[in-house]
């Protein structure tokens, strides 16, 4: 990144406490002067004082959004601000905050709009649930035709986005379950992105929001998602 | 008029009523109204005139009244519930964007008052 470009960190968090104060400390000793912005989806716990606390300026929604318009509220701020790069990391610290320069270098180097941090498969020890790992690759499968080029892992929550995709992310961005979707909307635009390979991390505390029984409707939810915006007519 | 027509038009005028009163009492907008007042009123007309009720039965292909009544009662809330799930939609949607923006302006409220003291 050149020294005039301005990033942000957004982190979404929901019921998040317990982790939430260590991923940005962590964030924030890795990043210096970046500011870090954690979006509360009106949770029921502390996560907005946790937050608040290790040093993250919190935009508090007054209503539980669900992720995808957490995430949006989230880029919609970074777009007013004018911020010219966002880099979003989970709220549970799963994502290492040491890979986001790697993400950034892609960015710059590619010129893609969007770049994603993708566990390493070679990763040893760390295995993610066998409904996730099928999940994705169902997804993977599914959306290789339609974007014409293989995916690693879709539903990873590290993305960093430069300005353009900030634009249309704060435009039209899904409401549940956005990653695999965004990256449909990206396609529609003509838009790229690249995957880094990064370490991922058990959660710090809490479960998925995906449990199994959710996991039917994630699908079904998200292949219609994918189909409509396929149909929708574009705006850029 | 015989029991079932006396029913289907009881049921009309009670939905029309019902409708009528929700919207003097300000629990349904106009806009969300039209559609059930045009259901009623559909199925009041079909009650009041049995022959044409018949003849729809007959082009459609199905055996009695009743069952005709059935077909175009529930082709009618059919078409009022698509109305509702796209007004419903279209809330949500709006919400989502109000819930976003006021979060973004009292976000620079707050950031406005920590500049200045």
């Amino acid at each position: 990144m050149s020294a005039e470009t301005r990033m942000m960190l957004l982190i979404p968090a929901y019921n998040e406490e317990a982790a939430i104060g260590e991923v940005v400390t962590e964030a924030r000793s890795v990043l210096g002067d970046v500011p870090v912005l954690v979006v509360d989806d009106c949770s029921r716990d502390a996560t907005r004082l946790r937050a608040e606390a290790a040093g993250a300026r919190v935009l508090a929604l007054p209503c539980h959004l669900g992720l995808g318009g957490c995430v949006q509220a989230g880029y919609k701020l970074a777009h007013d601000l004018g911020f010219d790069v966002v880099v979003r990391i989970d709220g549970d610290g799963q994502h290492d905050p040491r890979d986001i320069p790697r993400l950034l270098e892609v960015l710059r180097r590619t010129g893609v709009e969007m770049v994603i941090g993708v566990r390493d498969p070679s990763q040893p020890g760390f295995r993610t649930s066998l409904i996730r790992r099928t999940g994705i690759a169902f997804f993977k499968l599914l959306l290789r035709p339609i974007l014409g080029r293989p995916v690693a892992d879709p539903t990873s929550g590290f993305v960093a986005v430069d300005r353009r995709a900030l634009n249309l992310f704060s435009r039209t961005f899904p409401l549940e379950y956005p990653e695999i979707e965004a990256l449909v909307v990206l396609q529609r635009r003509r838009f790229r992105f690249e995957e880094v390979r990064c370490q991922m991390r058990p959660r710090l505390a809490g479960r998925s929001t995906i449990t199994a029984l959710k996991s039917v409707y994630y699908v079904v939810h998200v292949l219609l998602g994918v189909f409509v915006n396929i149909l929708r007519r574009t705006r850029i | 008029m015989d029991r079932f027509h006396l029913l289907l038009a009881a049921l009309s005028v009670m939905l029309i009523l019902t409708v009528l009163r929700s919207l003097r009492q300000e629990r349904i907008r106009v806009e969300h109204s039209v559609s059930w007042l045009a259901g009623g009123l559909v199925l009041l007309a079909l009650s009041l005139f049995p022959r044409v009720l018949a003849e729809a039965g007959e082009w459609l292909g199905l055996s009695g009244a009743p069952l005709a009544v059935l077909m175009l009662a529930l082709a009618v809330f059919v078409a009022i519930f698509y109305r509702q799930s796209r007004a419903l939609s279209e809330l949500k949607d709006m919400n989502i964007t109000l819930t976003q923006r006021l979060a973004i302006v009292e976000f620079e409220l707050r950031s406005r008052d920590e500049a200045r003291t």
